[in-house]
């Protein structure tokens, strides 16, 4: 049973960091209709902009402080994903709007091979360490309960609950404020938005900002884990199916297809992957959306989809 | 003035219902293949048959297969490579299981193989549209990678999942220098050029293009969509499973399941997009420019570099590399979005009425 609680929360820990990523994409779709496979790579710049600058940082201005290096770090980052949202729209989609969606799929990953290659030029292509003080020590909770207690990840718990404010805080950026409810004005309908006055491109330009701070989020909670290097981009695979699970307009169906992703990997690893030569994850969660979509095409809490000729 | 139909009278059905129906259309075409036949092997060396021109010809069936699927059915998939996958591996399982298999026929059943798995993944098709289906297509893209590596009887119980074959021969013919094998991967592609081609004119191919173009008007006129998605993803299988079955035998040798990667996928769904979704021709242009720009980058750069006095390294130049090749696919989708199929359309057209364009 300890056993089974372990792999339980290691699965949902994992699904949050899903979550995170998945976010990413959601947001993009939403507002714009482009499926953006750049989100693994967007990740990967992001989290390589931070680990190099933190390193960087105390060098060239002799700062002692690891905090204060790891906040500038964190600005200079959330900086250069301002940029890169910026030229992204301007150079990229402001061509494509009215495309077919699989035309912006290709476009995005061709911008995904250029950030590739941009992030590592600019920052190496060797693994860093990103350490922003996540304590690493493994913890032991309900031991009142079983007998030795149920072993959890301390950073993963920090890393859920960056997550959860994340999420928090976004969802009160979509509903309190202006821009938020210009956001979802345009994710209801593009034309409509245009016609009472709401500026396409600079909502664009704004929500693959937002798209950006969560990739440097996940790219921060991820790259502390398992260090920066090029197979975070991979971390964008693993998050599609959470999204079709979800369903891949809702930010709640992001984080609870996350979960369930999460969960369904890591026990499914334990006690299916063994019979059948193990590595199972992968596909497993890929299996288990695709099942889910032949009764619910729409995902969990995606919007329904009325077919009209 | 060379290039027009005026004076050519069809006096039957078969002569208004031929493939090229202007006779300088059929002559190119002629022209060409005897070309691409006799020509070529006097002008290329060994280095451009296995960088090049091999690859071109396996990778433009394969994208003929995808485009079928995704130009002319709507249905986009991200599981090319694993069809390819299966293709290969199925093939050389036929090959070495049977005694005395001929290569043809295991080729062939690597394409019936990836026909099976291409309809088992394709159901989702019949319930989710879109990037929904996009995204479901790479499970099979996944479980495949998984399975060959990890299944041992599919790379006959070899820990790293390659293998490899030799001694390929046709009716008594080897096929071991790569002018041979470039005649062979040649011959595959036209028979199935052609029978692509025919295919997207007939009944089915034009449900394909009703479905395509809106599922549901399409079922209304009594297209059953079920049938119709799941014979373009059977065909587009079949096709790009035999492309897998070549590049595995011909152009490989010795492969493992990396060789067929999602990153083949994306490869091949670039040429469909950027060759020109729905059109056979657009299969080739897509083919030829996916396989030639790296290659191209890949010569280039240092060269350039060195004319401007820097050393680049090799890492810099595989990252400038990834940037060009990136950057370049963004341009190229917003300037034709309709591919390069598009611009060789309006070629003819334009070709047509010269010199007197009014």
């Amino acid at each position: 049973m300890a056993f089974f609680l372990e792999t339980l929360f290691g699965g949902l820990m994992a699904g949050m960091l899903y979550s995170l990523v998945a976010l990413g994409f959601v947001l993009i779709f939403k507002a714009s209709g482009v499926f953006n496979f750049a989100q693994g790579a967007m990740v990967l710049v992001a989290a390589l902009c931070m680990a190099r600058f933190s390193e960087w940082i105390p060098l060239w201005t002799g700062l002692q402080s690891k905090f204060l290096s790891n906040m500038l770090a964190f600005a200079v980052s959330v900086a250069f994903m301002f940029v890169l949202a910026w030229l992204i729209e301007r150079l990229v989609l402001r061509h494509l709007v009215n495309q077919e969606g699989v035309t912006l799929l290709m476009a995005t990953l061709g911008i995904t091979y250029f950030i590739d290659g941009l992030g590592q030029t600019i920052f190496g292509s060797d693994i860093y360490k990103i350490d922003v003080g996540m304590p690493k020590d493994p913890m032991f909770i309900l031991d009142s309960i079983f007998e030795g207690g149920v072993l959890i990840n301390q950073e993963d718990v920090i890393a859920a609950v960056v997550a959860a404010v994340l999420v928090a805080a976004l969802s009160l950026f979509f509903q309190k404020t202006g821009t938020g409810r210009a956001l979802r004005a345009v994710a209801d309908d593009h034309q409509a938005a245009q016609s009472i006055g709401i500026p396409l491109n600079r909502i664009w330009v704004i929500v693959w900002c937002v798209a950006g701070i969560t990739a440097l989020v996940a790219g921060i909670i991820w790259g502390s884990k398992l260090g920066v290097q090029f197979s975070l981009t991979t971390v964008a695979l693993r998050a599609l199916p959470v999204i079709i699970l979800g369903g891949l307009t809702s930010v709640p169906g992001a984080i609870i297809g996350g979960l369930i992703i999460g969960v369904g990997e890591k026990l499914s690893e334990v006690y299916l992957g063994p019979m059948v030569g193990g590595g199972i994850e992968i596909w497993f969660a890929y299996m288990l959306a695709l099942v889910f979509l032949l009764f619910r095409p729409q995902g969990l809490f995606g919007e329904k989809i009325i077919d009209r000729v | 003035m060379f290039y027009r139909e005026n004076g050519q009278f069809k006096t039957s059905y078969r002569a208004d219902q031929q493939i090229f129906a202007i006779a300088q259309d059929r002559w190119a075409i002629l022209v060409l293949i005897a070309f691409a036949a006799l020509g070529v092997p006097f002008l290329a060396d060994e280095y451009l048959f296995r960088a090049i021109l091999i690859p071109f010809l396996i990778l433009s069936l394969a994208a003929l297969g995808v485009n079928i699927l995704v130009g002319y059915c709507g249905q986009i998939s991200l599981g090319s490579g694993a069809f390819m996958a299966v293709g290969a591996y199925m093939a050389y399982n036929t090959y070495i299981r049977v005694e005395g298999m001929p290569l043809i026929v295991a080729l062939l059943s690597g394409g019936f193989f990836a026909t099976l798995v291409g309809m088992f993944f394709g159901i989702p098709s019949l319930r989710v549209k879109g990037l929904y289906l996009a995204v479901a297509t790479l499970a099979a893209q996944f479980f495949c990678d998984w399975a060959f590596l990890r299944v041992g009887w599919f790379t006959n119980n070899n820990a790293s999942g390659s293998v490899s074959v030799s001694n390929l021969s046709v009716l008594g013919w080897n096929i071991d220098t790569p002018l041979q094998k470039y005649w062979f991967c040649l011959g595959f592609l036209v028979v199935f050029g052609l029978l692509a081609k025919n295919l997207v004119r007939s009944a089915i191919g034009r449900e394909w293009m009703a479905i395509r173009d809106m599922d549901v008007a399409a079922a209304v006129i009594g297209i059953r969509p079920v049938y119709a998605k799941l014979s373009a993803f059977a065909v587009s299988a079949f096709i790009v499973g035999v492309a897998g079955a070549l590049w595995g035998f011909v152009h490989l040798g010795a492969w493992e399941p990396a060789a067929f990667s999602i990153d083949r996928s994306f490869q091949l769904l670039f040429m469909v997009i950027i060759g020109g979704m729905g059109s056979i021709m657009g299969s080739f242009f897509g083919a030829a420019f996916i396989v030639v720009l790296p290659i191209f980058l890949n010569q280039f750069l240092p060269a350039l570099g060195a004319l401007a006095g820097v050393e680049i390294s090799t890492a810099t130049v595989a990252h400038a590399e990834a940037m060009i090749f990136g950057a370049l696919i963004v341009w190229f989708l917003i300037v034709e979005p309709h591919g390069l199929a598009k611009l060789w359309s309006i070629g003819k057209q334009k070709l047509r009425l010269w010199p007197f364009p009014h």
